[in-house]
Order: structure tokens, then C-alpha cells, then sequence
């Protein structure tokens, strides 16, 4: 394919209406007795994708992988593969592999064994399975230790073997429950990196289940955020962050400030939003009408606030406040303003030099402020 | 702190010495000693009055006749060998009756499992004895097992079950049940359930999975379970005397015969001493996989 100079191919199957899904939900439930698990949930998946469930312990995302497995079956609606619809099919016929939460390998066989426990169950000739089980060592680069059994190699060790040995028998569609858990933080960030240079290497669609909001921005494609088994935003990782769909996400996606007001003028696609008594309104761009006297939530990362000790001029919003903490984070340092009236309000500044002496210390009087753009208008 | 530490190595040794190594050695003794018509029924015995010189005439009397005379006459070493077989069909015919409750208990619901425990011990509440001798009641021609099967018409003549060998087998089985189930449930109760989900989910069959990934890592537990049984039905006197009839051989009786029957306490104790050194190889197995264990555990 020849490509224009300058342009490069977006991965963005979801916004091709040509694209067929590889796994599609459709209106699937999920009851424990009375306990809804997933609640009326419909969602595509396309090939290659490397796809992220987030959201807290017991939101139902295991649960979905689980189903997708073959482990648990759904109440009602259908869970379709390649357009088959997988319900009838038991867990060890489905064209789908899972890497385990506690790995789950098994203690009576070596690292080998393991890894070709499935190809001897497939029916790949016999003559075939050594070079495969081979090529599956040199992906998680552990031929030296092939002979061992799996309580004689480290943790990282024994992840990469769960993911050779969900990975040997190519399938369509691997499902990772919380893979880097068990990991170290440093170990876990190499290991992410090395997770997504393997799903390129091998072309095959995951699914990942993570309560940890930066391991899935870090690899994912697409994150979905689910909250008490329903889907609350479906996007990019730089669309949840920078434009989430609700107070939930922009919460639980990194770091936030919400302050909560009323709209008290709109015009030109934009909100003056009336937050607090005696202080100017918050100016920001809305991307829907909202009419006036709506309650909204303003929510801005921290890192889109600006601090000065002198009054900017030529910002949409200027606020003003004292510095009640300062937390020194190395790269990056956040500043804790107290807005009047109380409020908290956090700033945060790249430590792009090496600070000899800080200008701002604690409570000082400084401003804080930021563009119209630089935040979004939340409804609920 | 140091005659702390030589307290705590040195009690289980003196308990030993006091309760396993000074029998042996009267065992060992009385097994070397001759047959003789006094009290007690054996000569020599040791008079440590007469000094060094009654020790030397003491020890020059023992001999090992005791010995060659049990591998001389056939009763005693077909004893031996017939135990060995009782013991081990009965150990692998415990071995199956005990898996599958094992695996059901294992499968049960958290909820019910101390229940089911509780179910398995609960015949030690009752002497051992009475339980065996309740058999009796149940097995014979006019037991409770005949009665019922005459009634429901499967058989017409009662079934000769009592003083059999089958009986025998029954009362092992029955008796020795919950040694060969409570290991056996403790290796498949820690087993990850997410290991046969890997199994299935690389291609198992729930049947391949229990035979590839569930049975290899109950296999410890089998293994403490079959010795739990053999070792101790080896040399079991009760079942066989009570539920055995003529034909049932086995060296526990043969042991009790000598010994209260013969009076021949020497031979008697040869017996013993032979016991011993067969089980003593079953012993040392079961102690090397209940280490082995013990490392792979760490």
C-alpha cells in the first residue's frame, strides 16, 4: 500500500464500518442468584486489538473473560467469535486461550511440559510440537530453563511460561486475568512493554483484565471502563483521559479535580459554570448544549493548571488561593492550593530543571489558571 | 539457651530409647533365647549377679535357631507371604472405595466440608473392636446383609461371606477407610481449582483433565494413604480372628497363637522380629515421600 508522506496508518478498526468484529456481546447479562454480574452488556472487539477491561474489584470484568473462556455462561443475550455464536461450545473446544491470574501452571511438569501441554492436546502432528514448543521459549527467552519446574524459576519466570504456554497454540483470541499482578512495580512496567511487542509479534487479539488504570492505558488499544457490570465509556486511552464520558471515569482514570457548580450562561459552545459565591465563573468549552441552571461537574487534570505567583493575564480562568502542600514526586511536583471558601484544587508542574530554589513554598499566595479547552463539562 | 536446645534434641530420642529400642531389645532377646517350661517360659535368663562370667554364659546360650526353624517350616513364611497379599489387595481395594469419596469431599461446598470430615471420624467415637464384631452381625448367613438380599429376592441361598477371606477384606477396608481418605483429601483439597480451568482451557476433557493435571498431584496423598493402610493390615490380628474363617492366613494370628496358644514365646517373638523387618522397608518409603513432600512444599 503506498502511503502519502506524512501519513501513517491509524489501528482504528472500531471507526471502519467495513471492519467485522472478532468478539461481539450482545446484550449479555450475567446473574449469581440475585447478584447482577454484567448488566446488559453490548460491545465489540476487533482483530488485533489489544483490549483493556478496567475497573474496580467486583465490577464484572472477570466475569466477562470468564464467559469469553468457556467458565461461565451467560444469562441471557449471545457472545459471538468470528460470528459463531460460542455458548454451546465447552471451554477446551473454544478457539480461545487465557494466561491465569496465579498463572495456574501446572507443579508436576517442567517449564517443556507445560508449554506443550496444549499442542498435545491439539491435533498438531506430534513430529511438529518440539519446534513449536521451541519457538515459544525463544518469545519469552527462557530456553535455558526449559527443564526446570515451575517452583524453581522466579515469578517474572513463571509469567512468561503462562504466556508461552496460553500463546502455543496460536489462538484466535488471548485472555490476560490481571497477568502482571503478581509482579513487581519495575518488572511489571518492563513486562508491559514486552507483552505488547509479543501481541505484534504474533498478530493474535487480547483481552485484558486490569485494576490497574495505567498498566491498560500503558498497553491497550482500546480500555473499557465497567463499573457495577455495566460499561461506562468505551474509547482510546488518550479519549478516556483527556474526554471522559462521566464523573466515574475522569475519577478513576489518573488524577482530577472536580469542582461541581451551575450553568449560568451559554453561549457559543460555551459554559460559564457559577462554582462558588464571590468568585468569577469557570469559563469552558462544552461539546453539547446545556441549557442554564444545569448542575455540572468541571473536571481538569492537574497538569493543565497553570501556577504563578503573579496574576496571569491572559488566561480564560484565574483563580486564586494558597499553597496548603507541595509533594515532590521527582519528575513532576504537585501543588495543593486552597481555593477560598476551603476548596482544594491541585497543580502540577514538569520539574524540567533541576530546582536550585523553588519559587512557590508553602502557603504562599499564588494563581492558578488555565484555558477554556483545558478541562471538560461533565453531566453525570 | 544450649541445654535448652540439647533438652528438646534429647527428648525424642529418650523417648524412643524408653518406648521402641529397650522392647525391641527384650523382643530381640526372648527371639534368640530357647523354649523352656518355667516362668519366665524361655532360657537363658540374665543373672546379673553371677557377674562378667554369668554374662558371657548368658550370651553364649543365645542363637538363631528361632530364625531358621520360621524359614524351615512353610506355615511361617506362607503366613508372610498371604499377610503381604491381604494386605495389599486390601490397601488397593481400600484405595478405590477411598477416591471417590475423597474427590466428592473435595468437591463439596466449603459449607459442607467440616461436616463431611466429621462424618469420616466419627467411627473412631466407637471401640474398634465393636465395630469389627458388628460385621459379624451383618455378614453372616442369617446377618443382616443376607436378610435383606433374601427379602428383595436377588438371591435365593444366602451368600457365605463370613469367615472368608471376602470378610477379611470387608473389615480392612471398612476399618482402615479414613487413613486412606483423609490424605488423600488433604492433596486434593489445596489443589488450585484455576489448574484443571488451564487444563480445559488448553484442550482437556474434564475426564483428561482429572487424569492429567488432578490424580499426578493427588498422587502424595495416595501414596501416605496406601502406606497408612498397608503397614498397618500387614500385621493385623483382630479382622482376620474375628471375620476370617480357616482359611484366612495371616501372621498377626499366627503371632498370637504362638505366643498365648503355643506359649512358645521365643518362636513368637522371632515372628515379631520378622514382622518388623519387612515393615520396616514400607516405613522408610513412606518417611522418604513425606520429605519429599516436605521439600517440594517449601
Amino acid at each position: 500500500m503506498a502511503q502519502q508522506p506524512g501519513t501513517r496508518p491509524v489501528f482504528a478498526p472500531w471507526n471502519d464500518p467495513d471492519q467485522k468484529p472478532l468478539i461481539q456481546f450482545k446484550n449479555v447479562t450475567k446473574r449469581f442468584g440475585d447478584f447482577v454480574a454484567i448488566d446488559d452488556i453490548t460491545l465489540d472487539i476487533y482483530r488485533r486489538e489489544f483490549f483493556a477491561l478496567l475497573g474496580p474489584s467486583g465490577c464484572g470484568k472477570t466475569t466477562l473473560m470468564r464467559m469469553l473462556a468457556g467458565f461461565e455462561t451467560p444469562s441471557a443475550g449471545t457472545i459471538m467469535v468470528d460470528g459463531v455464536d460460542i455458548a454451546p461450545i465447552p471451554p477446551n473446544r473454544r478457539p480461545v486461550n487465557m494466561m491465569f491470574q496465579s498463572y495456574a501452571l501446572f507443579p508436576h511438569l517442567t517449564v517443556w511440559d507445560n508449554i506443550a501441554f496444549g499442542l498435545r492436546r491439539s491435533d498438531m502432528p506430534k513430529d511438529q510440537i518440539p519446534a513449536r514448543v521451541e519457538e515459544m521459549l525463544r518469545l519469552v527467552r527462557l530456553e535455558k530453563f526449559s527443564k526446570r519446574k515451575p517452583h524453581q524459576i522466579s515469578g517474572g519466570q513463571r509469567q512468561r511460561v503462562a504466556l508461552a504456554r496460553s500463546l502455543a497454540k496460536a489462538p484466535k483470541l488471548l485472555l490476560l486475568d490481571e497477568p502482571l499482578g503478581a509482579l513487581d512495580k519495575k518488572l511489571r512496567q518492563d513486562t508491559q512493554f514486552e507483552l505488547m511487542d509479543i501481541q505484534e509479534k504474533t498478530g493474535t487479539t487480547f483481552v485484558i483484565v486490569t485494576h490497574d488504570q495505567e498498566e491498560a492505558m500503558t498497553v491497550a488499544s482500546r480500555v473499557a471502563v465497567m463499573d457495577h457490570g455495566k460499561m461506562i465509556q468505551i474509547d482510546t486511552p488518550d479519549r478516556i483521559y483527556e474526554t471522559p464520558n462521566s464523573v466515574y471515569v475522569a475519577d478513576f482514570i489518573g488524577d482530577v479535580n472536580i469542582i461541581e457548580g451551575t450553568v449560568a450562561e451559554a453561549a457559543d459552545g460555551k459554559v460559564g459554570i457559577d462554582w462558588a459565591e464571590g468568585q468569577r465563573k469557570i469559563v469552558a468549552a462544552a461539546s453539547s448544549d446545556i441549557a442554564k441552571g444545569t448542575r455540572v461537574h468541571f473536571a481538569i487534570r492537574p497538569e493543565k493548571v497553570a501556577i504563578a505567583t503573579q496574576e496571569p493575564a491572559d488566561r480564560a480562568n484565574v483563580i486564586e488561593g494558597t499553597v496548603h502542600d507541595i509533594a515532590y514526586l521527582g519528575n513532576i511536583s504537585t501543588y495543593k492550593v486552597e481555593l477560598p471558601g476551603g476548596r482544594m484544587m491541585k497543580a502540577q508542574v514538569a520539574n524540567d530543571r533541576r530546582i536550585a530554589r523553588r519559587e512557590i513554598t508553602w502557603d504562599d499566595k499564588v494563581w492558578l489558571s488555565f484555558t477554556d479547552t483545558a478541562g471538560v463539562v461533565l453531566l453525570n | 539457651m544450649n541445654l535448652r536446645r540439647l533438652f528438646l534434641i534429647l527428648t525424642p530420642y529418650a523417648w524412643l530409647l524408653l518406648f521402641f529400642l529397650i522392647p525391641f531389645v527384650i523382643v530381640m532377646k526372648i527371639a534368640l533365647s530357647d523354649y523352656a517350661i518355667s516362668i519366665p517360659p524361655y532360657t537363658p535368663t540374665l543373672d546379673l549377679s553371677a557377674g562378667w562370667e554369668g554374662i558371657k554364659s548368658f550370651l553364649s546360650e543365645l542363637d538363631f535357631e528361632n530364625f531358621s526353624f520360621l524359614a524351615s517350616d512353610a506355615l511361617y513364611y506362607t503366613a508372610y507371604f498371604s499377610s503381604l497379599k491381604i494386605a495389599a489387595v486390601s490397601t488397593v481395594l481400600t484405595l478405590l472405595v477411598a477416591y471417590p469419596i475423597a474427590y466428592g469431599m473435595a468437591q463439596a461446598s466449603e459449607e459442607w466440608r467440616p461436616t463431611l470430615m466429621m462424618l469420616v471420624i466419627l467411627p473412631f467415637w466407637t471401640s474398634f473392636l465393636i465395630r469389627v464384631y458388628s460385621w459379624i452381625g451383618i455378614l453372616s448367613n442369617e446377618g443382616f446383609l443376607n436378610q435383606f438380599l433374601l427379602w428383595t429376592g436377588i438371591i435365593s441361598e444366602p451368600l457365605a461371606i463370613m469367615n472368608t477371606q471376602k470378610a477379611v477384606y470387608v473389615g480392612i477396608v471398612y476399618s482402615y477407610l479414613p487413613f486412606m481418605i483423609l490424605p488423600i483429601y488433604a492433596a486434593l483439597e489445596k489443589l488450585d481449582g484455576s489448574l484443571i480451568e488451564a487444563a480445559e482451557d488448553l484442550g482437556c476433557s474434564k475426564m483428561s483433565a482429572f487424569w492429567l493435571v488432578t490424580f499426578p498431584l493427588s498422587i502424595p496423598g495416595v501414596i501416605a494413604g496406601c502406606f497408612l493402610v498397608f503397614i498397618p493390615a500387614l500385621g493385623e490380628f483382630v479382622i482376620p480372628s474375628l471375620l476370617g474363617g480357616s482359611d484366612t492366613l495371616m501372621i498377626g494370628k499366627v503371632l498370637y497363637e504362638e505366643f498365648f496358644s503355643n506359649r512358645d514365646w521365643p518362636v513368637a517373638s522371632a515372628v515379631a522380629v520378622v514382622l518388623l523387618l519387612i515393615l520396616i522397608i514400607p516405613i522408610v518409603l513412606f518417611q522418604r515421600n513425606e520429605q519429599k513432600q516436605r521439600e517440594a512444599n517449601q
